[in-house]
């Protein structure tokens, strides 16, 4: 462990859904060194401790912006927190989608329920640069309409293709229906000139590379964000490892050729 | 540099007066010693306190002192303890952050200023372990300051290994009986008809001046020729060996092994294994908090990927099974640790083996493993 928590205000605080919240935090003092979309922050609720969220929004100004889900104890005080309330911070850890890698390329970016977060500022860096890459397709799925996160801003992001689906509608809900693969045939990209991005649970997640592999987009040019138990983001603590990998320190964001021969192992 | 200075004898008075002259200057001196029927890593305020006369009798799941009929101080094997206890304590406050009336938080460093340690009869095979856990904690892009603060300041006397044990096996992991590198000045105990006494090689400058403040003597022919000869002996007398195999391709082929089945059936999951080995360097963290409410400190404490809640994620455990976390242990010890720290994380201590509740036997568990896979 080095670095120390860098305590940051809560200014503006929007929830999303029932249990998520996105919250815009400034620097008190110092500022930490700038985020790239993919990397994740160590955030302290105070008296509760530290869980790893990924950046969701890097504004210009130096804020950063978080969305927390409120699962446990410490995700839980995190939700809670305030407008005038301050967290500390500390990061950024881990790699990057590295979009830049994918210029000239069609976009797929591919979101489960929360997953959504950790790509928002990816699809904000392919708008503002959108004659770099061939054509941005966000494909977004939910367990149900309310479960959906960044509803306002979804549908004004210019893409060639939004898609949005959810497992249950409940009343009113005319979109889509169904697991967020079905959206892939909707989608408008040359699979041998495409880089996939695809966060969600674990088994959203396989099931998406699979059917992309399918496509014939090869596994390298499918990066994809995973999870595991992280106590200290520097590469110390042990518990991010994923066969060979430390993900704090080789990931979250890995290539499919890395992340397929791992998940396959069952309990790995 | 300058050239390191020729190897000299020291007697049991010159091993005394070294020791003493640590302590002088402020050293906090660790070594072996006799303590509730074992021998632990203890601070010593004299080098008497060494077991001398003691040896141990090893054997997987079994521990027992017994009387030697020499002198000998360093003649025993790794006990409990290694040297991690004090590089990379079981517990260690990280920082502590306030929160004032106005909502404001400060965030500290734990400040405690470390021991300066000098460590006393380090084995070879514990000098890797050292020079492991200095590659996993501060060989990356982030250091482990606190770490790194503690193992800075130490000074370290290797004892090479006259007298392995049953359950050793440095040999076939390449750490032992002899030390060639990673000390300050490295001891070999010479017991022979011209008596009892420490042929002492110099590692560094600092291990020089050491020397040259306590009463020692120039090295003579037959003292290093019997030094030499105990530890080419004793490389001779390892009681275990691991397969003479690449142990990183091994382990990378049997992660669907019918044996982890089998060892998951006599596997506690107690996590001994992980205490006791000298290279296991994983943590948790804890918060706690005052009764106020408004001081909170971070702490970090040894943890083990035997424990359920190890690799805890919302909705449960990665790792549900035993099987799943035997297989995590071993594999990451000897093989995935090659990709993470570029090396293996075992130096053949022999640890685990001894103070398994159930025996179970780290050598004999890779070995069932290269039959299945020849299978
Ligand atoms: C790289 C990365 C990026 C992430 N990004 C986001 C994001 O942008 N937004 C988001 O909402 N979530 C994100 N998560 C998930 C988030 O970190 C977890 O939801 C959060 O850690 C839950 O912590 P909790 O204590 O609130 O919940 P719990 O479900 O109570 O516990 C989960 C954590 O608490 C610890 N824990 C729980 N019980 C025990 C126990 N008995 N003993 C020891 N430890 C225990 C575990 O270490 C575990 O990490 C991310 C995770 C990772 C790895
Ligand atoms: S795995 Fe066992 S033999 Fe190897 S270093 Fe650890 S305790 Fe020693
Ligand atoms: S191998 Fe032995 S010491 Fe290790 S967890 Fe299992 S029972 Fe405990």
């Amino acid at each position: 462990m080095t670095a120390l928590p860098v305590p940051h205000r809560v200014v503006d605080r929007h929830r999303e859904t029932h249990d998520t919240v996105t919250l815009r935090l400034k620097p008190v003092g110092e500022a930490l060194s700038a985020f790239a979309p993919g990397q994740f922050a160590m955030m302290y609720a105070f008296g509760r401790g530290e869980v790893p969220i990924s950046v969701s929004g890097i504004p210009r100004d130096g804020d950063l912006v978080h969305t927390v889900r409120g699962v446990g104890a410490v995700s839980a005080g995190l939700y809670d927190a305030q407008v005038g309330d301050v967290l500390a911070l500390r990061g950024p850890y881990g790699t990057g989608w590295e979009l830049s890698a994918a210029t000239g390329h069609d976009l797929l970016v591919v979101a489960g329920g929360i997953g959504l977060a950790p790509l928002r500022p990816l699809i904000h860096d392919a708008v503002l640069d959108a004659e770099a890459y061939g054509r941005l397709n966000v494909l977004i799925g939910a367990r149900g309409p309310a479960e959906l996160i960044c509803r306002a801003e979804t549908g004004r992001w210019p893409t060639a293709y939004t898609g949005v689906t959810v497992d249950r509608p409940g009343d009113g809900w005319t979109g889509q229906i169904g697991v967020v693969t079905r959206l892939l045939g909707l989608a408008r990209f040359e699979p041998t000139a495409t880089t996939a991005f695809v966060c969600g649970p674990e088994p959203m997640i396989r099931a998406t590379a699979r059917d992309l592999l399918h496509r014939g987009l090869p596994a390298d040019r499918i990066k994809v964000s995973l999870e595991r138990n992280m106590r200290c983001a520097t590469g110390h603590c042990g518990h991010c490892q994923l066969g060979p990998l430390l993900l704090c320190r080789d990931g979250p964001v890995v290539g499919w050729d890395i992340a397929e021969p791992l998940l396959y192992v069952r309990e790995l | 540099m300058t050239t390191p200075a020729a190897p000299a004898v020291l007697d049991r008075t010159g091993l005394n007066a070294l020791v003493e002259a640590l302590v002088a200057s402020g050293r906090t001196v660790i070594g072996p010693t006799v303590r509730d029927a074992a021998i632990v890593l203890a601070e010593l305020g004299s080098a008497e306190e060494l077991p001398y006369g003691w040896g141990v009798e090893l054997e997987a799941g079994h521990y027992r002192l017994r009387r030697r009929n020499d002198e000998a101080a360093f003649a025993h094997s790794a006990g409990p303890q290694s040297w991690k206890n004090f590089l990379h304590p079981q517990r260690e406050k990280l920082w502590s952050a306030d929160r004032s009336a106005d909502g404001q938080l400060t965030v500290q460093a734990e400040s405690a200023a470390a021991p300066s340690y000098a460590f006393l009869g380090v084995r070879p095979c514990d000098l890797r372990a050292i020079a492991i856990q200095d590659r996993v904690l501060t060989g990356g892009h982030f250091k482990d300051s606190g770490y790194q603060e503690r193992r800075k300041g130490a000074f370290l006397i290797a004892a090479e290994c006259t007298e392995p044990g049953a359950t050793c096996f440095c040999v076939s992991m390449g750490s032992g009986p002899g030390a060639d590198a990673g000390f300050d000045l490295a001891l070999t105990e010479v017991v022979d008809q011209a008596g009892h006494r420490f042929f002492v090689r110099v590692g560094t400058e600092e291990g020089a001046e050491l020397l040259a403040e306590v009463p020692h003597r120039a090295a003579d022919s037959t003292t290093r020729e019997s030094a030499r000869t105990a530890v080419a002996d004793a490389a001779d007398r390892m009681g275990r060996s691991m397969p003479p195999v690449s142990l990183q391709r091994l382990m990378g082929a049997s992660l669907e092994a019918d044996r982890w089945d089998d060892v998951a059936a006599r596997c506690l999951t107690c996590g001994n294994c992980t205490m006791v080995c000298p290279t296991c360097f994983c943590t948790t963290t804890e918060e706690v908090t005052d009764l106020t409410g408004d001081h909170a400190e971070r702490w970090q404490r040894w943890d083990s990927c035997f424990d359920l809640d190890f690799s805890h994620i919302h909705g449960g455990p990665v790792r549900k099974s035993p099987h799943s976390r035997y297989r995590q242990w071993l594999t990451h010890k000897l093989g995935t640790w090659h990709d993470q720290f570029d090396s293996s994380g075992c130096v053949g201590c022999g640890r685990c083996i001894v103070w398994c509740p159930v025996g179970i036997d780290i050598t004999e568990e890779v070995s069932a493993l290269q039959e299945e896979a020849e299978r």
